[in-house]
């Protein structure tokens, strides 16, 4: 590594260019080659293996010793004739536990990130303004977002707790409620719970991410729109928000793409509710608890198509810069 | 001032304290429970009534949450480490050579620490399996490595596009190969960003969930998440909250001091590289 440009006679300005140019890139390949190598060993890989482990029905004692039979489409899809001569249709799209996942992470995912945007707004509007203590408010904000995931659960599933948890307890005192409710596994409020502990837990990133949009917006802006005596409320949705969009877009994409794989959260609050399953969650179960690492795999490998299709779509139709090239 | 304004101003803070307190309450209430027990942590006070140490006696006698922050600690550190060491150079070359398919390889590699863990989780298995690594930390800082590796190289190169360009068109001038650019030039240059991409990679690792629980088995190998998750009591039904609330507490407190004191540091890398740590 001691050979430098410099010793070389430079015969022409081009040549010490280009050969300049090829080193650099030369250099380049090498600088990249090892990470690229990890890359390809514990992503592409095992990607490719649990896609394949999708067509056969490879179950916990099998998927070692090679011995899991190719079965083509069968876990996906596949018609089954009973005895009685009755057609069945069998297989992951067929099971309705697992339209129940899809369902539920959908609609996880597009509440979630609707409310952690708005109140992350809100946040990230109030931060924006100068007033005493603001770095006080900028610190405690974070400290959601420091709690391991795990924890956070194991807290909110404390406070919810049906009898003695701090949550029934203010809702009984201040009227709201007439008796003490099971959130976490009651069917109809265990989505609930697991959405606020997320949005809970979430929007102070989202709300650093869209202060940091905020901080770029130029004062002389406001001072103009002040000076020509706009309505403040105009001046967001006319200014702000337009100047803003470039940094949500890119917020907004990563959250999503972020809730839509969600599991921690829900196997540690909501464990075996079948009204906050999602397809995470139904995945894990068929692979570690169920062994069915077949089944659970057509799974996992549905979610990731879903979730590439997505960005793929998102990047062609939004043209978003979500690589940063653009903004030097 | 107008009453107008004086009302605003008033609102104003009230939506102030309201976003302190609603953040701050959870980790303040498992606190207080902490240091509860007996009867007193089924009694729903506001306010501290009791100072009892039983919870974190149980917890550290318990010796294999010891253990589990030991676990956590070195699986983590050695992930951050590896990836930071291959980030470098891979970042360099992002940043700073123009080839071609460098704006497809760099979506690439977001692309990996977006996709869902889940859909590796079954040939992961089998690769740690035939590594014979099952049980073993090793497992986990292998399987850590797919999402701290994107997320250091990807945070890496956008600090390192922020480098003056002249202060490398100096070097290349005076004769220095990229690797003399990367170690003598960049590096003292990159300190802060090393620390900040650390950081984020270390409270990443130090808060995964999925691979933990699935490459894990033994008690004495599990990591800090797995060891509160599955914490139990002495019966299926009865839940030791009094312990999970002063675990949960030992575990988050150097997190919030870590956050508190690299404040700024952790807000400049959240919102330069836009992926969640």
């Amino acid at each position: 590594m001691t050979t430098t440009i410099a010793a070389k006679p430079a015969t022409s300005a081009y040549a010490g260019q280009a050969s300049l140019q090829q080193q650099r890139a030369r250099a380049a390949f090498w600088f990249l080659a090892p990470m690229l190598v990890m890359l390809i060993a514990v992503a592409a890989w095992p990607l490719f293996r649990s896609i394949m482990f999708s067509f056969t029905n490879a179950s916990a004692d099998t998927i070692f010793n090679g011995q899991a039979e190719w079965v083509g489409f069968d876990n996906y899809l596949r018609i089954q004739t009973l005895d009685s001569g009755a057609i069945r249709w069998r297989g992951v799209l067929a099971d309705e536990d697992w339209w129940n996942a899809v369902w539920n992470t959908v609609r996880f995912a597009v509440v979630s990130v609707f409310f952690e945007t708005v109140l992350g707004l809100l946040v990230a509007l109030v931060l924006n303004a100068e007033f005493k203590g603001r770095g006080l408010v900028r610190a405690a904000i974070l400290i959601p977002w420091a709690i391991p995931t795990i924890v956070s659960a194991k807290m909110w599933a404390w406070m919810l707790n049906d009898q003695f948890g701090i949550i029934n307890d203010m809702l009984l005192t201040l009227g709201i409620i007439d008796q003490r409710i099971a959130f976490t596994s009651q069917p109809d409020t265990a989505m609930m719970a697991v959405l606020v502990v997320d949005i809970w837990k979430t929007t102070p990133f989202m709300a650093l991410l869209m202060l940091a949009g905020l901080q770029m917006i130029s004062r002389d802006m406001y001072e103009a729109a002040k000076l020509d005596g706009i309505h403040p409320v105009k001046v967001f949705f006319r200014v702000t928000l337009p100047l803003l969009k470039p940094a949500l877009m890119v917020a907004v994409i990563f959250r999503l793409l972020d809730a839509l794989r969600i599991f921690d959260l829900i196997y540690v609050l909501t464990p075996k509710s079948d009204a906050t399953m999602t397809m995470s969650v139904i995945s894990y179960q068929n692979l570690r608890d169920f062994g069915k690492y077949g089944v659970g795999s057509a799974q996992s490998t549905i979610l990731f198509l879903i979730i590439a299709v997505f960005v793929a779509l998102y990047i062609w139709l939004g043209k978003v810069d979500l690589t940063g090239e653009g903004r030097k | 001032m107008t009453a107008q304004t004086v009302f605003w101003n008033i609102m104003f803070y009230i939506g102030v304290v309201l976003i302190v307190v609603i953040a701050i309450f959870p980790f303040y209430y498992a606190v207080l429970t902490s240091f509860e027990s007996g009867t007193a942590i089924f009694r729903v006070n506001y306010l501290p009534e009791s100072f009892d140490l039983k919870n974190y006696i149980a917890v550290f006698s318990g010796r294999n949450f010891i253990r589990s922050i030991a676990n956590s600690v070195f699986i983590a550190s050695t992930t951050v480490i590896a990836a930071l060491f291959l980030a470098v150079t891979a970042a360099y070359a992002l940043a700073r050579v123009r080839f071609r398919g460098r704006g497809l390889l760099l979506l690439t590699i977001l692309a990996v620490s977006m996709f869902p863990q889940i859909a590796v989780l079954a040939g992961l298995f089998e690769l740690i399996n035939f590594l014979g690594l099952f049980n073993t930390p090793f497992a986990l800082i292998l399987s850590y490595t797919i999402f701290t590796l994107p997320f250091t190289v990807w945070l890496l190169t956008t600090f390192m596009r922020e480098l003056p360009v002249e202060i490398e068109e100096a070097a290349i001038v005076d004769g220095a190969t990229p690797w003399v650019i990367i170690t003598q030039v960049f590096m003292p240059l990159l300190w802060p960003a090393l620390v900040t991409t650390g950081l984020l990679a270390f409270i990443g690792a130090w808060n995964e969930f999925l691979f933990a629980l699935s490459f894990v088995s033994e008690e004495t190998q599990r990591t800090v998440p797995v060891a509160i998750a599955l914490l139990s009591g002495a019966s299926e039904q009865e839940i030791p909250w009094g312990p999970i609330m002063a675990a949960s507490v030992i575990v988050t407190v150097p997190l919030i001091a870590l956050v508190l004191i690299f404040q700024r540091k952790i807000v400049a890398g959240l919102t330069a590289g836009g992926v969640k740590g």
